[in-house]
């Protein structure tokens, strides 16, 4: 009876550890079973030009200068369309080079207005971030109606931004009305003991109409939903990508003495997908 | 008794899930052979680690490190504490020490020294790293004037290359003067070795990152400066470190023209040919490097003919040279000339490098040269010359006998052999007395004369 017993024991604590390690190994949580998909590429840059040659002009177009104090955010830096800037490596991948001449910056942001746009859909990019504080590397999306709309009513996605004192956290955002600027949704997410500059990573996000998630490297640190967003969802209309690495400005700070440059980001790819059924 | 088996073998199940909740996600460890050295990162958490000892430097105040247990980082046990004394306080000028283990241990799985520091002010301690055993300190790595400030801040000093620390005892230490003349205080907490991946982009240099090249002979011997090291630390910012040249791996392209040793001195050994001196650390190219052209056996400078009771010398090992401040001034702020003198079988040889003038002062006592009939000195051009390389000597007497100048031209031709000049001191236009000559002055005139060696340089009569 007391043999049977214990036997009984036995076999409850051992259902009970194999429950614990069922939901403490090393999987990751639910959060990460997401529905399978059926993506299609529709649109990529895989940046195979020669070397010192400027992206592809049927793919982008750049913003030149200053912009209107700074962009919006005070940020130091020029853009220009000089391959010093940006250019690719004929290595298969674009690089953005943010120069520091004295106290004045250039740098490079290009962008598909125009050229190519998409509502929904998965948006990629594979790079490697520059670093040093004041170095600000985004890939985003802006919505297609800007002009007629203003910011922030058009709505924007930033995929990827880091700054580059913390160049092992990346930050995934939505600008919308009611939600902008100082005040959007966020979320960072951080590399345990690595960083964003060293190795290349895959940011993208995955938009349909209830919802964004945002991936780093295939992991879903942030959904964001219909109902998360204070304001008006903006987010049912095609948007165009950008990339750029910025310079100084409120979102990062300014750059220091032991900020080094020239600063680099480099793209190996950006691809845009399509869910079908 | 056999269901007592039966549950005696069930109970292994239980266990045997328990262990893999526990090790279930952790890495192999049947890889690894048992340390013969410690790897404890720890050097001071709340008390000194095993093994640790301290010794304060010679000169300093012994009394400037003690143990605090009220102010301590994010409210730990103990911190730290260093006392950097007045200007002048007897017991010793400065705060400085080591800390350091009797056994080596193994610090190759780290990748820096980090602790969290803070001061009674804002200050830059001159001085802190690892490495420092009180004996050979070969791998000892520092950085210069570290800021702190009345916030705990954490600090980083990276290991240029982690496997090379299998048996370090220099833990840490620092040397700290006071600020303006005056002492403060300052904190170390939480000091220990970590494996960050957060610390990148390592940059080594070499002659500070330049490509040198340098005409040679057999017998020259040239200690490599310039070692650079920087990474990148978490907080995306530089940190320039003084790696000591231990860490870096010296290469020569052909050993049978120039070698190098560990340290990084370099010898010319063959010749003619070229060398090319390279440095790596662990997998790490560094900038910068120096090629040697080597043009073979030393040709020395001609022996000197004239008696010694006829010659006042400034530089000659032929002769008893006269008192000479200096063979080069460093003349700021126009000068460019560098001195790269070299010895070689025992004969010294001035070499003037970078040159546009420079000058060689010898006026205490100023030279009396007013029986000599000549100015005497033997000069080598060891690269190739245009054709209109002009070179002045300018004389100058300091009681008013003013300056001579005496320009002559080098032909390509007399490039790359010694040329001895015996310059009647009458053909130094100006020259009005000699009898208190103090500064001999070399000027490259059209800008085209790269270097020069200069040898038993002399007045005669």
């Amino acid at each position: 009876m007391k043999a049977k017993f214990e036997f009984k024991q036995i076999r409850i604590i051992s259902i009970l550890l194999l429950l614990l390690v069922a939901f403490l190994s090393c999987e990751r949580d639910d959060f990460q079973k997401l529905e399978q998909r059926n993506w299609q590429l529709v649109w990529s840059d895989d940046f195979e030009g020669t070397a010192g040659q400027l992206p592809d002009a049927s793919k982008w177009a750049f913003d030149l200068g200053t912009g209107e104090g700074g962009w919006g955010n005070e940020e130091l830096q020029s853009y220009t369309n000089n391959p010093a800037n940006i250019s690719t490596d004929g290595q298969g991948n674009l690089v953005i080079t943010a120069l520091r001449n004295g106290n004045s910056f250039t740098s490079a942001r290009i962008k598909t207005q125009g050229l190519f746009a998409q509502q929904y859909g998965r948006f990629e990019a594979r790079l490697k971030t520059p670093y040093g504080p004041g170095l600000w590397p985004a890939f985003w999306l802006l919505g297609e109606n800007i002009e007629s709309v203003g910011w922030p009513q058009c709505g924007e996605i930033d995929i990827m931004e880091l700054r580059g004192q913390e160049p092992h956290v990346i930050h995934g955002t939505i600008h919308g009305p009611g939600y902008s600027g100082g005040n959007p949704i966020t979320k960072s997410f951080g590399l345990a003991n690595g960083r964003f500059d060293t190795d290349f990573h895959i940011f993208a996000i995955e938009w349909d109409e209830d919802k964004i998630d945002f991936f780093v490297d295939d992991f879903l640190y942030q959904r964001i939903e219909r109902s998360d967003v204070p304001g008006e969802w903006v987010y049912d209309q095609p948007f165009f990508i950008l990339l750029n690495v910025a310079v100084g400005g409120n979102y990062v700070g300014f750059p220091t003495p032991q900020t080094p440059f020239p600063q680099k980001m480099i793209i190996d790819y950006v691809k845009v997908y399509q869910e079908v059924n | 008794m056999k269901s007592h088996k039966f549950i005696k073998t069930w109970l292994f199940v239980p266990i045997g899930i328990f262990i893999m909740l526990f090790w279930g996600c952790e890495r192999e460890i049947t890889d690894l052979g048992p340390a013969p050295y410690s790897n404890n990162p720890e050097v001071f958490i709340d008390g000194f680690s095993p093994g640790l000892n301290y010794a304060a430097f010679g000169g300093s105040n012994p009394a400037a490190f003690d143990v605090d247990e009220k102010v301590t980082y994010n409210k730990s046990r103990a911190s730290m504490r260093f006392e950097v004394p007045d200007a002048g306080d007897p017991r010793g000028a400065y705060a400085g020490g080591v800390f350091f283990t009797t056994e080596g241990r193994d610090l190759s799985g780290y990748t820096a020294l980090t602790f969290w520091a803070k001061a009674s002010q804002a200050a830059n301690i001159d001085l802190i790293g690892f490495g420092n055993d009180l004996g050979a300190s070969k791998y000892q790595v520092s950085v210069s004037n570290l800021p702190v400030n009345s916030n705990w801040n954490k600090y980083y000093i990276p290991i240029p290359d982690p496997s090379k620390m299998k048996m370090e005892r220099g833990m840490l230490f620092y040397a700290e003067g006071p600020e303006n003349d005056k002492g403060y205080t300052f904190w170390i907490d939480e000091v220990k070795f970590e494996n960050l991946g957060t610390i990148a982009h390592p940059r080594f240099a070499i002659l500070d990152g330049q490509d040198q090249t340098e005409t040679s002979f057999i017998g020259v011997s040239k200690q490599l400066g310039g070692l650079v090291s920087t990474f990148n630390l978490p907080t995306g910012a530089d940190q320039a470190i003084n790696a000591a040249p231990a860490y870096f791996e010296f290469v020569s392209s052909n050993e049978s023209i120039a070698t190098v040793d560990a340290n990084g001195m370099v010898s010319v050994v063959g010749g003619p040919g070229n060398a090319q001196i390279t440095a790596h650390v662990g997998d790490v190219v560094a900038d910068g490097s120096l090629t040697i052209n080597s043009i073979g056996s030393f040709q020395h400078a001609p022996t000197p003919p004239h008696a010694p009771e006829n010659v006042i010398s400034l530089f000659s090992e032929a002769y008893t040279n006269v008192p000479v401040d200096y063979y080069n001034g460093y003349w700021a702020p126009y000068q460019t000339t560098q001195s790269a003198d070299f010895i070689v079988d025992g004969d010294r040889v001035l070499h003037y490098t970078d040159f546009n003038f420079v000058g060689i002062q010898f006026g205490s006592p100023p030279v009396n040269a007013s029986t000599m009939t000549h100015y005497r000195m033997d000069i080598y051009l060891p690269n190739a010359l245009s054709a209109n390389a002009q070179m002045r000597i300018e004389i100058v007497d300091n009681a008013g006998g003013g300056t001579g100048l005496h320009t002559f031209t080098i032909t390509p031709a007399q490039a790359q052999q010694w040329i001895s000049l015996d310059i009647p001191l009458s053909s130094f236009a100006g020259l009005t007395s000699r009898n208190a000559l103090w500064q001999i002055i070399f000027v490259d005139v059209n800008g085209n004369i790269p270097s020069f060696y200069a040898d038993n340089i002399y007045f005669r009569k």
